[in-house]
């Protein structure tokens, strides 16, 4: 069985969700289910525990793990105060750390990502960073005890695809934690993309939650997430090179 | 003096690249490696040289790519240039001591071997590093036999430091130390630790190391780790080829090892030799004589698989196959060398360590470089870790 291990929690779906976005409570409840996503991200920001029905209605926790989002911290601090307030409340301290100082874009601040990162982990929170794909960054991350590394493929809502690809290849290859491919995937077919690379999971919200039919870009998605993972293990054939004819270079072998 | 008892525990920490290489499936690779097919050599030649996995590597190892050698050497060729340039590192050996209290069938120096003995002393340490130095190398690696008494740690503290006095580039292959005892070459000077596993097989280890702390395997396999957390820049890792019967699982062991410390130890510059067991006091017979044709696939496959770890060449290998490797994707070479303690600055009568095969002087190497248009590069160092 090809199961994604973090931080010792096996997940049978390479999909996690994001939640924002959605129409409705019950449009997300839908598309959890279609997807077959097990982690859904949710932002503390956006949980209302006195509304007659929140985004924390829609999922169900024995099945599906909610991954705490600091979205709209804008540096260390903040993100770690909600981090606290999270665990504080009763919710897993399980962490998306995402820290975006500017409105526009929603960048992620690296040196805030990597400070926060230190602080969680030190602190007992199983962390998962939103972060650029910056090679170097992705293995400090790591060795501040990330549980995952969740480098960006284009900027979060932009729809771009894998706009960072071969900084993912990098990641990919030296990363020694699940490499998951957080913002800018806009289509199955960037996901299945993702997958094809290597990456461990892909992390989508915008593209199916705005998507004329949520459920079904969800199921979509997990098709394209299926797919691709499928191609990477049975080993993608590369596209075929120029041949290049030369002087032998084994010549020596004959005469020495 | 009071000789110190190392704390050696059995078996390898966790997070370590020496974890990391035992949690992977060798076997399945030897399979591979023994079965592939010419598809599957065909699929490990096409693919983008940072998607190569270790499954590309053993299938490059395969009989089937045997067949198609000149396109394995071609390819090579090509990922070497276009990573490294047309240049390749010079280094020396510097022995410092042929002293060992270790039994190892295949070594000179073994305990027991009725040979001339010899430990340069600081001031002889020097003398031969100036001479070394006055012929163009800025690199030296400095080898020694096993003995904790007469190589101790102090000694080896002092023989960095004097050494480093003379060159920018320090790099030692001696007994495996503590984490403790590294961090103190690395601040005497020391940017670079080679350990050789000499086999990756368990079974021809304990063989071959009849007596002596080298005979326990974990210790061994985790020094580039405790090296590397000491703050070694350089890790080399290897294997000699010719004490286990499969120089094809050797390769793939060395190869996953190199991955695994690229991996752990991001920020090190890992590089990889596979020496071929050469004459040596005590008489050993190679258990799997590796032909030039065997040794050349080796080098293809290892630079294809593995595009950014260096390959290092020394002077075991003939003049004109060294040569012929060289475009191949060898990063570095040792050349005039020495395996005796003493011998640069002039004659020694210390046994060596092996006999070597490339007798050419340093001038007449950076020659044969130059003459196949690649740069004899002898400066190459950020230093030691301060």
């Amino acid at each position: 069985m090809d199961e994604l291990v973090v931080a010792g929690r096996s997940f049978s779906s390479r999909l996690f969700l994001g939640t924002g976005k959605f129409p409705s409570v019950a449009s997300l409840r839908d598309t959890i289910t279609a997807t077959g996503t097990e982690m859904v991200t949710v932002a503390l920001r956006r949980v209302d525990p006195t509304a007659d029905e929140d985004i924390l209605d829609a999922i169900d926790d024995d099945r599906v793990l909610l991954l705490t989002n600091t979205s709209g911290a804008d540096d260390a601090e903040e993100a770690v105060r909600l981090a606290r307030l999270a665990r504080a409340a009763g919710m897993p301290t399980w962490i998306k750390l995402e820290i975006t100082p500017e409105p526009r874009y929603l960048l992620p601040d690296p040196v805030e990502t990597l400070k926060a990162a230190e602080i969680l982990c030190a602190d007992g929170f199983t962390v998962l960073p939103y972060c650029n794909a910056d090679p170097v960054l992705c293995k400090r991350l790591e060795e501040a005890g990330c549980a995952t590394v969740m480098p960006l493929g284009s900027w979060i809502g932009s729809n771009q695809g894998l706009r960072t690809k071969g900084a993912l290849e990098i990641i990919v290859e030296q990363a020694l934690v699940p490499v998951v491919v957080d913002a800018g995937i806009g289509a199955p077919s960037q996901a299945a993309e993702a997958m094809e690379l290597g990456a461990d999971a892909v992390l989508v919200n915008t593209a199916i939650g705005t998507a004329g039919d949520p459920v079904a870009m969800g199921r979509a998605f997990k098709l394209a997430v299926d797919a691709g993972r499928a191609g990477y293990l049975a080993g993608l054939p590369a596209a075929a090179g120029g041949a290049s004819a030369s002087s032998p270079l084994t010549g020596f072998l004959s005469t020495s | 003096m009071r000789v110190e008892l190392e704390h050696r525990p059995q078996g390898v920490p966790d997070s370590t690249a020496a974890a990391d290489l035992l949690a992977i499936d060798l076997t399945a690779l030897r399979r591979i490696a023994a079965s592939a097919a010419a598809p599957d050599v065909d699929r490990a030649l096409r693919a983008p040289a940072h998607r190569r996995g270790l499954a590309d590597f053993a299938a490059l190892l395969s009989a089937a790519a045997a067949d198609r050698l000149e396109d394995l050497a071609a390819a090579a060729h090509e990922t070497a240039l276009r990573r490294f340039g047309p240049t390749v590192r010079l280094f020396a050996p510097l022995y410092l001591s042929n002293e060992c209290v270790s039994v190892c069938t295949y070594c000179g120096f073994s305990a027991g071997n009725e040979i001339a003995r010899r430990t340069l002393s600081t001031d002889e340490l020097i003398v031969e590093a100036t001479s070394l130095r006055d012929r163009g190398f800025r690199h030296l690696l400095l080898v020694s036999g096993e003995h904790a008494r007469i190589v101790s740690k102090d000694y080896l503290v002092d023989a960095v430091d004097a050494v480093a006095s003379v060159v920018p580039s320090v790099s030692v292959e001696v007994q495996v130390w503590d984490t403790e005892t590294y961090r103190r070459l690395v601040k005497a000077g020391c940017e670079g630790l080679v350990v050789y596993q000499e086999t990756y097989d368990r079974s021809t280890y304990g063989d071959v190391h009849r007596k002596g702390k080298k005979r326990n395997y974990d210790w061994r396999l985790a020094a580039p780790d405790r090296g590397a957390e000491a703050g070694m820049r350089r890790l080399g890792v290897g294997a000699l080829l010719g004490l286990h019967d499969d120089w094809r699982a050797e390769a793939i062991a060395v190869a996953a090892h190199a991955r695994a410390l690229m991996r752990r130890w991001w920020r090190c510059e890992v590089s990889v030799a596979l020496p071929r067991l050469r004459p040596a006091a005590g008489g050993f017979e190679p258990a799997d004589p590796v032909t030039d044709r065997d040794f050349v696939q080796l080098v293809c496959a290892l630079r294809l698989a593995l595009p950014d770890v260096g390959l290092s060449l020394s002077t075991r290998e003939a003049a004109a196959f060294r040569d012929g490797l060289l475009p191949l994707g060898i990063t570095q070479m040792s050349a005039g060398s020495h395996t005796e303690p003493g011998g640069y600055a002039s004659a020694s009568d210390a046994e060596p360590q092996f006999a070597i095969s490339d007798e050419r002087s340093p001038a007449e190497v950076v020659a044969a470089v130059r003459a196949a248009g690649y740069d004899a590069v002898w400066m190459d160092t950020i230093g030691p870790r301060r």
